[in-house]
């Protein structure tokens, strides 16, 4: 008892000091508030440790709190740069144009959610329907996708990810099963998958190839099919995202209000120039896919 | 009366002041000291009606928006559903039951045993050791018991069972055991220590052997000691959140079955009270999980206290 109410006092010192030694910093000059996206934070919060290291003076603070905190923070104009991993709401447009707000979209970086199993597993090839159906619950063994008569076993996030949000989204258009585990995030999936020969689960390509193209052991990659005609590729092929053909991908974003310039726009230059991209793909996401590169360019940046 | 005497008799009644006003300061100040700890001891009464109010006020507009049966009738959880949410605890509380009943089967009898052997049996240099090594285990941190059940005791489950994968109930009570044992034996040992030696020596002498000994004297007499090792246990058991919120799957789907996945209150809590809108009914609904749990540990308290109590009337 003793001994813990040391250790809180001493952790209580040095909060008491952070907060202290920074509170004038937060309100020098040059600050730039960006708020929003889990998926995003950590790779924001990098390119912006390397663009302060270069622009001595400027100021970034990234939050997470999910994309719509972003983006209500944004019409609010409680920020400069809103994080999220989709698309503005009709909503959430007409609540913008209210407060006199005018979203401006960037995309800097593409995400690809892999779904991996067990290598065990002879199953290689899925269409996007099939997963949904499969994380529905409504196909419960593998056999009836071509594999062993083996229970489906799933792995899943916690309903706080927006990777968990996408998928349901994008794959599912419906709610999960009830028998889906939910993990406490993409490096827990993969350490479920490697030990269950009947798991299935999704993560983010950065967790699951390694910076040069390689798979990490212990899993497999599935091919995945926009529908029964086309044909099933592989995300861990940076091209195959790169070019839209693997079907779960999206863009990352983010959003302004109005055209940015001084330091925001050389931020925002900065995200999407070849070293922002390094960045980026060292982050374990792809650079900008070559279409919304072209919306980049139409809209001046 | 001579002028001396009335001097004398007033510096008498001046002393007599004095030594009435400092008693009465005395008197004061004593007042103000037993005041200082009778509120002390109402602090923790205080403090415990505050958690049950606070819990009881945020979850009552769940309550009246979604009616008690929607919570306690249904086993469907699932409050951010595409389509309708669905607020039943069920699942939630059947699962927190059953790591906890599965912890205690495991930790009870190894816990008590370890015990025994410990005070009756050991020798006093292998006691030495093994009890600070016991205890020690009390100080590994959630986090790590929560990464072995993942990486250690996963597979083997999946491999003894012939189940795809050990992410259930199984492995949390496991876990749970684990971390309950340190508190079972250790206060357990200590009930067992502090029972007389004449006890026992009078049951040596009377033609009964250790075995005897030990299950019909030591440990009934120490059995209040006992009981409240083993409720401490099942608290911690009871209450425990990350190292479920790693090992047992986190599937919010009904089942009595070991073997499978579940998602147990304080899990569910962990998970989404992080990222829920406020006062938002998801967010309510969170507040009633909590006032449940609460109940249930007052619940499992007050029935101990019962116990202990006629316990000891029986032993006077």
């Amino acid at each position: 008892m003793f001994r813990k109410s040391w250790y809180f006092a001493g952790l209580f010192a040095i909060a008491f000091t952070t907060l202290v030694l920074s509170v004038p910093m937060a309100n020098g000059q040059g600050m730039i508030q960006v708020k929003g996206s889990d998926s995003e934070v950590n790779l924001v919060q990098r390119l912006a440790e390397v663009f302060m290291q270069k622009n001595p003076g400027v100021n970034i603070s990234v939050t997470g709190g999910g994309s719509g905190t972003g983006i209500a923070a944004l019409i609010n104009k409680q920020t400069d740069i809103a994080n999220s991993s989709r698309e503005l709401s009709a909503k959430e447009e007409e609540a913008a144009k209210k407060a006199g707000v005018s979203p401006f979209r960037v995309a800097f970086a593409t995400d690809g959610i892999s779904v991996i199993l067990h290598p065990e597993n002879p199953v290689s090839k899925l269409t996007v329907d099939q997963l949904g159906k499969i994380f529905k619950g409504e196909i419960g063994n593998w056999k009836e996708v071509g594999g062993p008569d083996m229970k489906i076993s799933l792995y899943g996030r916690q309903s706080n990810s927006g990777t968990y949000v996408f998928f349901r989204e994008f794959v599912l258009k419906g709610d999960y099963s009830q028998h889906m585990k939910s993990m406490n995030g993409n490096a827990q999936i993969v350490e479920g998958v490697q030990r269950d020969k009947a798991g299935v689960g999704y993560a983010a390509v950065g967790y699951v190839v390694g910076s040069s193209g390689e798979v990490k052991p212990g899993v497999k990659i599935l091919n995945v099919a926009k529908d029964e005609k086309s044909e099933a590729y592989n995300p861990a092929k940076m091209e195959n995202v790169m070019t839209g053909k693997y079907p779960i991908s999206r863009p990352l974003n983010q959003y302004l209000n109005g055209k940015p310039s001084g330091k925001l726009l050389d931020f925002m230059k900065f995200q999407i120039s070849p070293e922002g991209q390094e960045i980026v793909r060292k982050q374990g996401f792809f650079p900008v896919q070559a279409n919304w590169a072209e919306f980049n360019r139409k809209q001046g940046l | 009366m001579s002028f001396g005497a009335a001097v004398s008799k007033a510096a008498d009644m001046k002393e007599l002041e004095t030594s009435l006003r400092e008693a009465r300061r005395r008197r004061r100040k004593e007042t103000l000291i037993e005041r200082f700890f009778f509120l002390n001891g109402l602090m923790a009464i205080l403090i415990l009606g505050g958690i049950f109010a606070l819990l009881f006020i945020k979850a009552y507009p769940a309550f009246a928006e979604l009616g008690i049966l929607q919570f306690f009738a249904g086993a469907v959880w699932n409050p951010t559903s595409y389509s309708i949410p669905r607020y039943g605890i069920l699942s939630l509380i059947v699962s927190s039951l059953m790591v906890t009943l599965g912890a205690l089967i495991i930790a009870v009898p190894l816990g008590v045993g370890c015990a025994a052997f410990i005070s009756e049996m050991a020798s006093k240099r292998f006691k030495e050791i093994l009890k600070p090594a016991i205890e020690i285990l009390a100080a590994i941190p959630s986090v790590v018991v929560g990464f072995l059940g993942i990486v250690l005791v996963n597979p083997i489950i999946s491999k003894l069972f012939g189940v795809s994968h050990g992410l259930n109930a199984l492995n949390g009570s496991i876990l749970l055991a684990i971390m309950a044992l340190p508190t079972i034996v250790s206060l357990s040992e200590d009930a067992l220590r502090a029972v007389p030696q004449t006890y026992k020596e009078a049951s040596l002498a009377l033609g009964a052997n250790r075995w005897q000994t030990l299950v019909r004297v030591s440990i009934p007499s120490a059995l209040s000691g006992i009981i409240a090792s083993i409720m401490l246990g099942m608290g911690r058991a009871i209450g425990e959140t990350m190292t479920v919120l790693m090992a047992t799957g986190n599937a919010p789907a009904l089942t009595f079955n070991f073997l499978e996945a579940i998602q147990t209150m304080t899990a569910t809590i962990a998970i989404e009270l992080g990222e829920v809108p406020y006062n938002t009914t998801h967010y309510y609904a969170l507040f009633v999980i909590g006032f449940v749990l609460f109940v249930m540990t007052f619940v499992v308290n007050l029935i101990s206290d019962v116990i202990l109590q006629k316990y000891q009337e029986v032993e006077r």
